[in-house]
């Protein structure tokens, strides 16, 4: 996702670019289709990776990006084991980018790309419409340049490519929500931690919901449900009694009366779960109707 | 008929009958742990009532049954004692428990007891396992005894089962036309029959020759060891010797002709006897199920509640319930295939299904106890349940029904699943295809 501040304190209204692409195209190809609308004036741009999730400081990125006027500049994040990934080594006092090492045997840093950049329009000259990696084919030149900074992310920062990471990250967002703007999420005597509910979604009586939930638009929790470490996609129905935790509930699906479900459990859209059923860790494709238990964890096709 | 006019006639019940009950002895329990910790296995409630009354609502419908004869090995207890009074006095007949000295096989305590089962001359007596479940049918077995067996033959209650599963059984051969058993050889490797023993027989009184000379044999033979002289083997000692060779031919088998039978010869089979004597009582006794009344708990099938027990409006039992006795059940709880013992607790919004959920059991809040049901082949009218050992050949637990044995309490939000958990456990995690010891 492109996504580009109009006018300087980003209080006017922001575009949104979506470029789809024909073919995989990796990361910077995209950038090469969107150069027409990007290099329409000098103002920087935020390309953002759709799978991480953090708190977006976009407003002290853009400063510091400012601030020292070169081509690039990319959010690293800490982590516990750096050698799993590439890092990225900078000075700390200037935060100029010196080199990227893929996955280090012998620690350099433990600052990570997040993901996360804002860039001027020039940078566009580095890149072309075909595939290409930014992470491999223009960041390294960058650096030798000079022209790519390092803004270091304070807070959580997490990679929600796959559910369970999905699960965590949703959970940090959350308590990051609670930090922020705490009346975003729900209170009551059925909610427990950060839970954060849409407006148009009904809940029943009886119900335990949270901590780590997010309940989306029309979603339907009957009465007496147990929720927690979960997210409920729209349209969704969580039938009386049940009891969901560490699951991510697809858009339109049905869990049945005393279902239980647990471990990473996953529904594509439109599954229906029947009563009384144990769900144990089931990635479940769209559109399936489930009347057996799956006490062990396997995908459904 | 009531108490006084079978007792008054007890002495004098020549031509009438009588009937045997084996119930075996805590060896045999042992299959049964950890109910049979608590109360003796044919004491255990299948379906609301002791294990033993159904065989006994069963034998008291011939009116010609005398006496009743409980021969096993447990010890004389409170519980049996009051058992055998509270039956004396619901079915009006005498009922003794005869209890042997030693473990003597499934022939052993009737010839130990010959005496006390000839006492007054009864033209035949019945025999029953206990460890069998089916609608007995008494009446049928005492009217083929005495118009096929001409009165004085030996009657093998059969039944139907599969050419894979009959190997399981006695193997009974039978001549069609008259009856009379052919050919009778206990689990053999082979396929002999489809009809196998079902546990229940009528002898005529001289059975006791062929019981006498089995003992005999026992004493004559050097090689058993002396504490086992006085065990007799019914099947090896008797049946087989007795099947089509001389002796007039006097041993007949008559076959069930439809209904349930099974054998329950573990625990993991008491939900499936559950259901089946539930379903019985949709006939025998509708009054023992519960029925659904406006803003009460829901029920589906046959579901058995003690008066006792207290049950939320937004309870949901059923099919092949039986509640005990002081039992709680919360709002929005759900229990199906199963059996609550006196006094425990279900939670709120808890789920119990194709489980035994032990006395005084307490399950928390959303807790989930779920077993495997032990469910029959649909399509093979004369399947019998298997008798699985608990492990397989991988070490693990079969899957198998779910028990709590008395005093485990579960906490809220737990799973456990085809699980076997000893009495007064406090389980604080999740368990899945465990003993819990």
């Amino acid at each position: 996702m492109v996504y580009r501040p109009c006018g300087k304190n980003m209080q006017s209204s922001a575009c949104l670019l979506h470029s789809v692409f024909n073919c995989l195209s990796l990361t910077a190809g995209p950038l090469g289709l969107a150069r027409e609308i990007l290099e329409k004036d000098a103002e920087p741009f935020f390309v953002l990776n759709s799978d991480v999730i953090c708190s977006y400081p976009f407003k002290k990125m853009l400063e510091l990006h400012h601030s020292h006027g070169k081509e690039g500049t990319i959010v690293v994040t800490k982590v516990e084991e750096p050698s799993k990934y590439g890092v990225v080594v900078y000075n700390p006092t200037s935060g100029q980018i010196d080199r990227f090492v893929e996955k280090p045997k012998i620690f350099v840093s433990n600052k990570i790309n997040a993901g996360i950049y804002i860039f001027s329009p020039t940078v566009l000259k580095r890149i072309q419409v075909k595939f290409m990696s930014l992470e491999k084919e223009v960041f390294p030149f960058m650096a030798q340049d000079g022209q790519l900074f390092a803004f270091d992310l304070e807070g959580f920062w997490m990679d929600i490519g796959q559910p369970k990471d999905f699960l965590r990250g949703m959970a940090l967002y959350l308590s990051h929500v609670r930090q922020t703007s705490p009346e975003r999420l729900a209170e009551g005597d059925s909610f427990v931690g950060n839970v954060l509910v849409d407006p148009s979604a009904k809940i029943g009586q009886g119900c335990r919901i949270g901590p780590s939930v997010v309940i989306g638009p029309n979603v339907i929790i009957e009465d007496g449900v147990c929720l927690s470490s979960s997210t409920v996609l729209r349209g969704a129905r969580i039938c009386s009694h049940a009891w969901v935790q560490s699951s991510i509930i697809g858009w339109q699906s049905v869990v049945g009366k005393w279902v239980r479900m647990e471990s990473v459990s996953v529904l594509g859209e439109d599954v229906i779960i029947q009563d009384e059923l144990y769900v144990n860790g089931a990635r479940i494709l769209p559109h399936k109707n489930i009347t057996v238990s799956s006490p062990d964890p396997q995908i459904i096709m | 008929m009531d108490l006084l006019k079978r007792q008054s006639s007890v002495f004098q019940l020549n031509g009438k009958l009588k009937a045997v009950i084996l119930i075996g002895g805590p060896h045999v329990g042992t299959r049964f742990r950890p109910l049979s910790l608590e109360l003796p296995q044919p004491l255990f409630p299948i379906a609301g009532s002791p294990w033993l009354q159904h065989h006994i609502e069963a034998i008291v419908k011939h009116p010609d049954v005398r006496e009743i004869l409980l021969i096993g090995f447990y010890n004389q207890s409170q519980q049996m004692s009051r058992f055998v009074d509270d039956m004396q006095r619901k079915y009006g007949i005498p009922i003794r428990y005869l209890q042997e000295y030693a473990p003597l096989g499934t022939a052993g305590g009737i010839y130990h007891f010959r005496d006390q089962i000839l006492r007054g001359n009864p033209r035949a007596f019945f025999v029953f396992n206990s460890d069998v479940c089916c609608d007995f049918p008494v009446w049928e077995m005492a009217q083929f005894h005495s118009n096929v067996t001409g009165g004085n033959g030996y009657v093998i209650l059969g039944t139907e089962a599969n050419e894979q599963q009959a190997l399981s059984y006695g193997c009974i051969v039978e001549e069609p036309s008259t009856h009379k058993v052919l050919h009778y050889v206990e689990k053999p490797e082979t396929f002999v029959s489809n009809i196998i023993n079902a546990g229940g027989y009528i002898f005529s009184p001289d059975i006791f020759q062929h019981l006498t000379r089995a003992f005999t044999a026992n004493y004559e033979n050097e090689l058993i060891h002396d504490a086992a002289r006085d065990s007799i083997d019914l099947h090896s000692s008797v049946l087989t010797p007795l099947a089509g060779n001389g002796d007039g031919g006097k041993l007949y088998v008559y076959k069930m002709n439809s209904g349930f039978w099974t054998q329950v010869k573990n625990a993991g089979h008491a939900i499936y006897a559950n259901r089946l004597y539930l379903s019985l009582f949709k006939e025998r006794h509708p009054e023992y199920l519960a029925t659904n009344t406006p803003g009460g708990h829901e029920i589906y099938g046959a579901v058995r509640i003690h008066p006792s027990a207290q049950i939320d409006s937004s309870a949901v039992l059923g099919p092949n319930v039986y509640v005990g006795a002081g039992v709680v059940i919360g709002a929005g709880a759900r229990v199906r295939e199963a059996i609550v013992l006196d006094r425990a607790v279900i939670q709120e919004h808890s789920c119990v299904l194709h489980s035994i959920v032990g006395w005084d059991c307490v399950l928390g809040a959303w807790s989930r106890i779920e077993g495997y049901p032990s469910d029959l082949n649909p399509n093979d009218p004369v399947a019998k349940i298997t008798s699985e050992s608990l492990f397989n050949l991988d070490g693990r637990l079969n899957p198998s029904i779910t028990i709590l044995g008395q005093g485990v309490s579960v906490h809220s939000e737990l799973i456990v699943l085809n699980t076997v958990v000893l009495p007064h456990k406090e389980l604080t995690s999740s368990y899945k295809n465990q003993i819990i010891l």
